[in-house]
């Protein structure tokens, strides 16, 4: 069982680092294929200049080449310069951003999670009355507003009619917002699959026979049915983490907080293609992490789940 | 001794009774006719559909704001280009000085509905532009989910073996891809390249567009794909595969004659969980520029452009949230009832 455990989580992890590979590739190849240099979209300069500059940036050598030395320097975490702020590298950049989005992203993670599974064992003990209806209706509302609009509508609610809450990000207080609007949807969202999961268990043989052995009603609940019923909800964290880090995109955009996803925003209007990548990379490693860490903890929680 | 009517009966003959092999009558022949229709497994779940109270209430919402979407931009009396100077910024049903004249002199104005926004340009007929470019992207975007999972998906299937091994490992990586930011990489490359492009669709669809359906076609049917493989495994035991293969029957003729019939409900039920999805992607892009391109409206790029007067003008945040809200929501409600209605393991 623990070699099949261990064979499973290092083929999960062969899994993880191949996909990361493919991302560094795919990235890279992408913003290669764009016709336009960095340098062309700015003010006019001379060839020399342009030379110079692209020699400076290892634009000049042939594209295997780069890829190489992108690849080599990705792996000791160097996403190489800033086109756009000049005197930055793009992981000093992508460490001083990520501060910000890591506490809000782990706040609205923690956040949906434990309301999730709390309204979810809610609704699923009251089948078919009204704290389940009311569950039901506000959670499939939830899960069809895109975050922008969330994000929108609670400023606009929040900060400018009802004036409680600061509209940027720096502010005292200012992260309510930003972690609300990040953490609506994947709360919904787990609700959803806590309340099946937690039916389904609930109507499983065991729970029958710990009622008939005479336990009490919680210590089935939360002894048995909870248990069990996490497992769902255990897969949804790798997409759950995907949806915050781009939703911190539009987010933070909104609230002005100096983050991850505002860095990228930006470093679109600037066209900084090193740091779209550096950015694009680091995003998407978390994810597949966070993929790769849900899959193990699944089977840790579940060890009936065959293993492929 | 013997009865001549009844022959004799050996003690080890099967004492058959030749009065069952005689041919039927008539009227013993219209006995065994079927009086109720036959239901198929089509009828059978559309019927549960429509018996679904809010499946068919989605239904109805979409298919009355796809009839707006798509006629009245026909004769509406103003375009999504039409630009007001002195009419910037007009509440709902409220006129600008130019029309207020000319109401004055008895000429009869079209109301702005949802009124005008910061380039005095009528937002209702902007709003009808962007759900239906919402609509075009979760249509097309299922379809091409349906084609390539399905001819990706049954061939896996079908196979099985080596081939399957090989195609399901590659299903196994696209899946581990973080797709809303390849998407966004994908457009923010393809932005560049379709802004020297001389191709006048590709102008026209703008970079999220084309980026997005680039992508649904890379990415996204994936896990149409294993849902159908799936089903095909399961379907190429069955009894009838065998008796087909063995008459001849070409393994084309058997998945499209066999299989993918047999797939249909879990075919429909993936791709109208896609058609939100591929909604809420293309919204996100074009909320951070990167979807079609200026002057067309999305309703992700009417709500970004909204930020701009937010407080002074909600309307302008109102309007579109709404239609998408109304649009995803129909279709998540009516991916449900689809889903109770076609799959079979729920059937009670």
């Amino acid at each position: 069982m623990n070699s099949k455990f261990l064979v499973y989580t290092l083929k999960r992890f062969g899994m993880a680092i191949l996909t990361i590979f493919l991302v560094i590739a795919i990235t890279f190849f992408v913003m290669h294929a764009i016709p336009a240099s960095p340098f062309s979209s700015e003010k006019a300069k001379s060839d020399a200049v342009i030379k110079a500059l692209e020699a400076k940036y290892g634009f000049d050598k042939p594209v295997g080449i780069q890829f190489l030395n992108y690849l080599w320097n990705a792996l000791h975490f160097d996403f190489g310069l800033s086109t756009s702020r000049v005197g930055f590298t793009v992981t000093t950049l992508i460490m001083n951003a990520f501060g910000y989005s890591a506490s809000i992203g782990l706040s609205a993670a923690l956040i949906a999670i434990l309301l999730g599974v709390l309204l979810g064992c809610i609704a699923a003990l009251n089948r078919g009355k009204w704290p389940d209806k009311i569950i039901q209706i506000v959670t499939t509302a939830l899960v069809s507003v895109p975050s922008f609009v969330i994000a929108t509508l609670l400023l606009l609610l929040f900060s400018f009619k009802l004036g409680w809450l600061p509209s940027m990000g720096g502010q005292p207080g200012g992260m309510i917002l930003p972690i609300v609007s990040l953490s609506l949807y994947p709360m919904a969202y787990i609700t959803r699959l806590q309340r099946s999961s937690m039916l389904d268990v609930l109507g499983a043989d065991y729970i029958r026979t710990a009622r008939a052995k005479g336990l009490t009603a919680n210590k089935v609940i939360y002894k048995h049915a909870l248990k069990n019923a996490l497992s769902p909800v255990i897969t949804y964290a790798g997409p759950m983490m995907a949806y915050i880090l781009t939703g911190s995109m539009v987010v933070e955009n909104i609230f002005s907080v100096p983050g991850l996803g505002r860095l990228f925003t930006n470093s679109m209007l600037t066209t900084d293609y090193m740091m779209i990548m550096g950015v694009t990379i680091f995003l998407a490693a978390i994810i597949i992490l966070m993929n790769f860490l849900s899959d193990v903890l699944y089977k840790v929680m579940d060890p009936r789940i065959d293993l492929a | 001794m013997q009865n001549e009517k009844t022959p004799f009966k050996n003690p080890f003959s099967l004492q058959i009774d030749p009065e069952l092999f005689k041919p039927a009558t008539e009227e013993e022949k219209a006995q065994k006719v079927q009086t109720r229709e036959s239901v198929s497994f089509m009828k059978d779940a559309l019927r549960r559909l429509f018996h679904n109270r809010m499946a068919v209430a989605c239904i109805i919402v979409i298919v009355v704001v796809a009839l707006i979407a798509f006629i009245v931009p026909g004769f509406y009396p103003y375009s999504y280009t039409d630009q007001n100077v002195t009419g910037k910024y007009l509440s709902p049903f409220q006129y600008s000085e130019g029309e207020q004249a000319l109401i004055a002199s008895g000429v009869s104005v079209f109301p702005h509905i949802m009124g005008t926004d910061a380039l005095g340009r009528d937002y209702a007929i902007r709003v009808i532009y962007g759900t239906r470019i919402s609509l075009l992207v979760g249509i097309f975007s299922a379809l091409i989910v349906v084609i390539i999972g399905i001819i990706y998906g049954s061939i896996s299937g079908y196979f099985g073996g080596r081939v399957d091994n090989i195609m399901m490992r590659i299903v196994d990586i696209i899946y581990a891809l973080p797709d809303v930011l390849i998407v966004i990489l994908l457009s923010v490359a393809i932005k560049d390249i379709v802004s020297t492009s001389r191709n006048a669709l590709i102008t026209r669809l703008g970079a999220g567009m084309v980026s997005i359906f680039i992508v649904f076609g890379l990415l996204y049917w994936v896990s149409m794909a294993r849902q159908v493989r799936g089903q095909i495994l399961s379907i190429k035991e069955q009894e009838y595969v065998l008796a087909s293969r063995s008459i001849g029957a070409s393994p084309a003729r058997i998945i499209r004659k066999h299989m993918i019939p047999n797939c249909v409900s879990v075919i429909i039920i993936v791709a109208a969980m896609q058609i939100p999805s591929a909604i809420f992607t293309e919204s996100f892009l074009s909320f951070l520029g990167l979807g079609v391109s200026i002057p067309m409206p999305s309703l992700g790029s009417l709500a970004s452009d909204a930020r701009a007067g937010l407080n002074s003008y909600p309307f302008l945040l109102i309007f579109p949230s709404l239609s998408i809200f109304l649009i995803v929501l129909s279709f998540n409600l009516l991916g449900n009832g689809l889903r109770d209605a076609f799959d079979p393991k729920l059937r009670s």
